[in-house]
């Protein structure tokens, strides 16, 4: 991580070094065009100087040629670039269908991090190398920025909304993490690392964890805010039931349908009325700025492991038990 | 000999009053330009002081000079002066405002009064973000990011976005002054391809000017509804979307970029051309290269969204059209290259600047294209890359500009002439001192250092310590020309109407002009620029 003196980062995603090469391309054509001007205007400057003789018949002041030459060379490197990179963005924007997703929460000023096993983590996470993994990201007050350096990788932070980043590990080592985006006093201090593990060394770090996993406080909270007095599989229930919800598809009022992801299932806990289900009314209160994104990540966790109705009926008769 | 010869006019408008009333009370557009002169300037300091101050703290991975939220507020303050009450006023309000109707041939702007209007507007903002930084200071930065800057900062973020809005009108009236002057008042014979470049780059400037900024000063009014009554616009607690502030912010303050450096390369313009002694090359280019670089610049916002979760489409679509800027760029600085092929070349101090900001736009404008490149803006987008990339075109670009601007100019202005001996140590100071402070952001900001960090992983000391040596330099180079300047007024030698020997109607005018500007309103004639080449060559022209 701290190795001293350097001009160039470390390269230790999948798509740092075809990024590399963009940039070197781009530090080519920069330098190349740089020295060009430079040495026009000092050859310009020295052999027309003012007490100079030099040859200055017919000076041109205007050539179409030239100019399209110089309109279109530009445009042709330019081009060269905006191709190149969207087929690195692209690609980069892309989540393998093996990623694994890790939970990240910002808050002024720490990384908060959740492992699908239950193992949670502050300003540290850490990855198995050569493993996709994607992140989904929110946080509980302003924009912040989740920066990989050594990956070439970094995706805001927001609040209200989910936003994703994927990257692959190459290169075993700890490297940087910093918020990018200035989020108030301690800004600077909102940094971490990025621990990059082979994959057997990971998963026995991953088993040894002692965390309650997220979906016991989740119940908790499913009891303490009496979701199950509505939300229950028994017959005349005000609301959806949620048992094996996770994952379908949802029938909406207005005739569309939805994933019942975690981005929506976030948004009908906080705002129920932005997506009534089909069948149903807008009972359910707002939970908007009374539950923190963790809360939220628990209740989530938890109505996961609830049991679809069909597939077991015996659980349900005992979920819908406060 | 020449002492009466070139004794200045007995009444010109430096003459015509000395009492504060009648500089406070002046519609002369030249008074008025002096007393923006004088009030960027110190604005000017202002927002170096704070520089150096956080310069000095950044000598250090740790934060031991000032504490975090002090910073916080020393960058802020930086960027808020820097942006709205130097960079955006600079050229077109001090320059611009002096020389539109003399180039044109006009006895003053079309609206006297409003212009007058205007300075007034500028400093009553600029009063307001002083007086938000002596009750406290301001620690959004000066993008004023929701839902930091309308929910959570406990800072006086309310008085110094009032201070950006009310400069914003000031902006507004001078676009809206320049663009009816230039289309009323031009002397007869001046058609529009006629008129020298610096016309033409404010022209294109007072467009950005009237129809960006009411967009910023809405985006500041709503993030004000939002923190002072808490109706819910951009935080999303309140049922608003954070990412809706930045595309207003940014729909105005890409534009605003170009508010910055266009009226700079008009400058450029007009001193390559007087000490090439050649008309510019390509002039039709150069001028439509300025309309083209204000149209595009309105639809490149979305290039500082790429990592704010915006679609990938709406960031692919934003790279192409930012890719755009490059061609006008590039037909300007290789355009300005070529009027030097076959002149005399003459390295005054005014063309050593112009030079400079040639070599630094250049440099600004390429590194430029990484951020408009989406793949390698997700490595550099909020790093020091960035920074190091606006300061090479707002400094290396639009001050180099104005500094330039300032010496070609000042014998017009003032009546007087600079130490050019000094004028030319200090511009080459300024080249130094300004590459060595930001080259070294460039290489700081790939390796991964954010931007807006008050303490930093150690690995980055050695290039923030080369920054700071340089803006040590560069802070002097700054000085000296202040103190020159101040000096010439008493001391410099008396100017003639054109010492230079420069084309253009503001050399007929004596130096310094009378209020009217012209005894008798001029006849063109001629295209811009009619330099003695250009006569040898009809000459030759005629002959073969």
């Amino acid at each position: 991580m701290n190795d001293g003196f350097r001009l160039h980062p470390e390269q230790a995603s999948e798509i740092a070094a075809s990024v590399d090469a963009l940039y070197f391309f781009q530090v080519g054509v920069t330098v190349f065009f740089t020295v060009l001007i430079f040495v026009l205007i000092w050859t310009f400057a020295l052999k027309y100087g003012r007490a100079r003789k030099a040859d200055r018949i017919l000076p041109p002041h205007e050539f179409w040629a030239t100019e399209l030459i110089w309109a279109i060379v530009p445009f042709a490197i330019v081009m060269i670039m905006f191709g190149w990179s969207a087929v690195i963005f692209v690609r980069g924007s892309q989540t393998p269908p093996n990623a694994i997703t890790i939970d990240v929460i910002g808050k002024q000023w720490m990384w908060r991090i959740y492992h699908p096993e239950g193992k949670r983590e502050i300003n540290t996470l850490h990855v198995p190398v050569g493993q996709p993994v994607r992140l989904r990201m929110i946080s509980d007050d302003v924009i912040h920025s989740f920066y990989i350096p050594a990956f070439r990788a970094k995706m805001d932070v927001l609040p209200g909304r989910h936003t994703f980043m994927s990257f692959t590990a190459t290169k075993p080592g700890e490297y940087h993490l910093f918020c990018a985006e200035y989020c108030g006093t301690q800004h600077s201090f909102m940094r971490g690392r990025i621990v990059v593990m082979e994959p057997g060394v990971f998963a026995d770090w991953i088993r040894g964890s002692t965390d309650e996993p997220p979906e016991v406080a989740g119940k908790q909270l499913f009891e303490q805010f009496r979701c199950n007095n509505c939300h229950h599989n028994n017959p005349g229930a005000r609301c959806p039931p949620l048992g094996g919800i996770y994952g379908t598809t949802v029938a909406l009022q207005d005739g569309t349908t939805v994933t019942a992801d975690e981005s929506y299932l976030r948004e009908s806990i906080l705002n129920p009325a932005a997506h009534i289900v089909a069948g149903y009314k807008n009972e359910m209160p707002l939970y908007l700025g009374q539950l923190g994104e963790e809360d939220v990540l628990q209740l989530i966790a938890y109505i996961k492991t609830l049991p679809s109705p069909d597939a077991t009926p015996r659980s349900e008769a005992e979920n819908s038990k406060p | 000999m020449t002492t009466e010869l070139l004794a200045p006019p007995e009444r010109n408008y430096l003459s015509a009053g000395y009492t504060a009333r009648s500089w406070l009370l002046t519609v002369d557009h030249k008074r008025i330009a002096i007393l923006y002169m004088v009030s960027i300037t110190l604005f000017f300091f202002v927002g170096g002081a704070a520089a150096v101050l956080f310069r000095l703290e950044l000598m250090t991975p740790e934060g031991d000079l000032v504490i975090s939220e002090t910073y916080n507020k020393l960058f802020t303050l930086h960027g808020i002066v820097m942006i709205f009450l130097f960079l955006i006023p600079a050229v077109p309000a001090v320059l611009g405002n002096f020389l539109v109707p003399l180039m044109i041939g006009a006895r003053d702007l079309a609206f006297p009064r409003i212009n007058l209007l205007s300075w007034y507007l500028f400093m009553l903002g600029g009063a307001l973000v002083m007086w938000s930084t002596f009750v406290g200071g301001v620690d959004t930065g000066w993008t004023f990011y929701t839902p930091y800057s309308s929910t959570y900062a406990n800072t006086n973020v309310m008085l110094a976005a009032l201070g950006a809005f009310v400069t914003g009108f000031s902006s507004i009236l001078t676009g809206l002054n320049f663009i009816v002057t230039v289309h009323t008042m031009r002397a007869p014979g001046l058609r529009w391809f006629r008129l020298p470049l610096f016309i033409w780059a404010h022209y294109a400037t007072s467009l950005i000017m009237i129809l960006g900024t009411p967009v910023v000063a809405a985006a500041i009014f709503l993030v004000a509804l939002e923190r002072g009554l808490g109706i819910g616009i951009f935080d999303p607690k309140l049922g608003g979307d954070p990412l809706l502030f930045q595309h207003l912010f940014w729909f105005y303050s890409h534009p605003a970029v170009y508010i910055m450096v266009l009226p700079s390369m008009g400058v450029v313009s007009e001193i390559i051309a007087c000490f090439s002694r050649k008309r510019i090359f390509g002039y039709r280019f150069v001028a439509m290269s300025s309309m083209a670089i204000a149209v595009i610049g309105f639809f490149v916002w979305g290039h500082h969204m790429f990592v704010s979760g915006q679609s990938v489409y709406a960031g692919l679509v934003f790279s192409f059209l930012s890719m755009l800027v490059a061609i006008p760029s590039a037909i300007k600085v290789f355009n300005w290259t070529a009027t030097m092929h076959k002149g005399h070349v003459w390295l005054s101090t005014p063309m050593l600047y112009a030079l400079g900001f040639i070599g630094l736009f250049t440099m600004g404008g390429l590194t430029g294209l990484f951020l408009a490149t989406v793949a390698v803006d997700v490595h550099v987008h909020d790093t020091y890359f960035v920074v190091a990339h606006f300061h090479y075109i707002m400094v290396g670009g639009s001050v180099m500009g104005y500094l330039g601007g300032l010496h070609f100019w000042w014998p017009k202005i003032t009546g007087r002439m600079y130490p050019e001996w000094w004028g030319r140590f200090s511009a080459v100071l300024v080249f130094f001192g300004f590459n060595l402070t930001f080259f070294p952001q460039f290489v700081v900001g790939y390796l991964g250092m954010p931007r807006r960090y008050h303490t930093y992983p150690e690995e980055f000391q050695i290039y923030n310590v080369m920054s700071t040596a340089g803006a040590s330099i560069l802070g002097v180079a700054y000085l000296i020309p202040l103190i020159y300047f101040i000096w010439s007024l008493k001391y410099g030698p008396r100017a003639t109407a054109n010492p230079w020997d420069a084309r253009g109607l503001e050399w007929e005018a004596a130096s310094p002009p009378i209020t009217q500007n012209f005894e008798t309103t001029p006849i063109v004639t001629t295209d811009a620029y009619p330099y003695a080449e250009d006569e040898q060559r009809t000459e030759e022209t005629l002959l073969v």
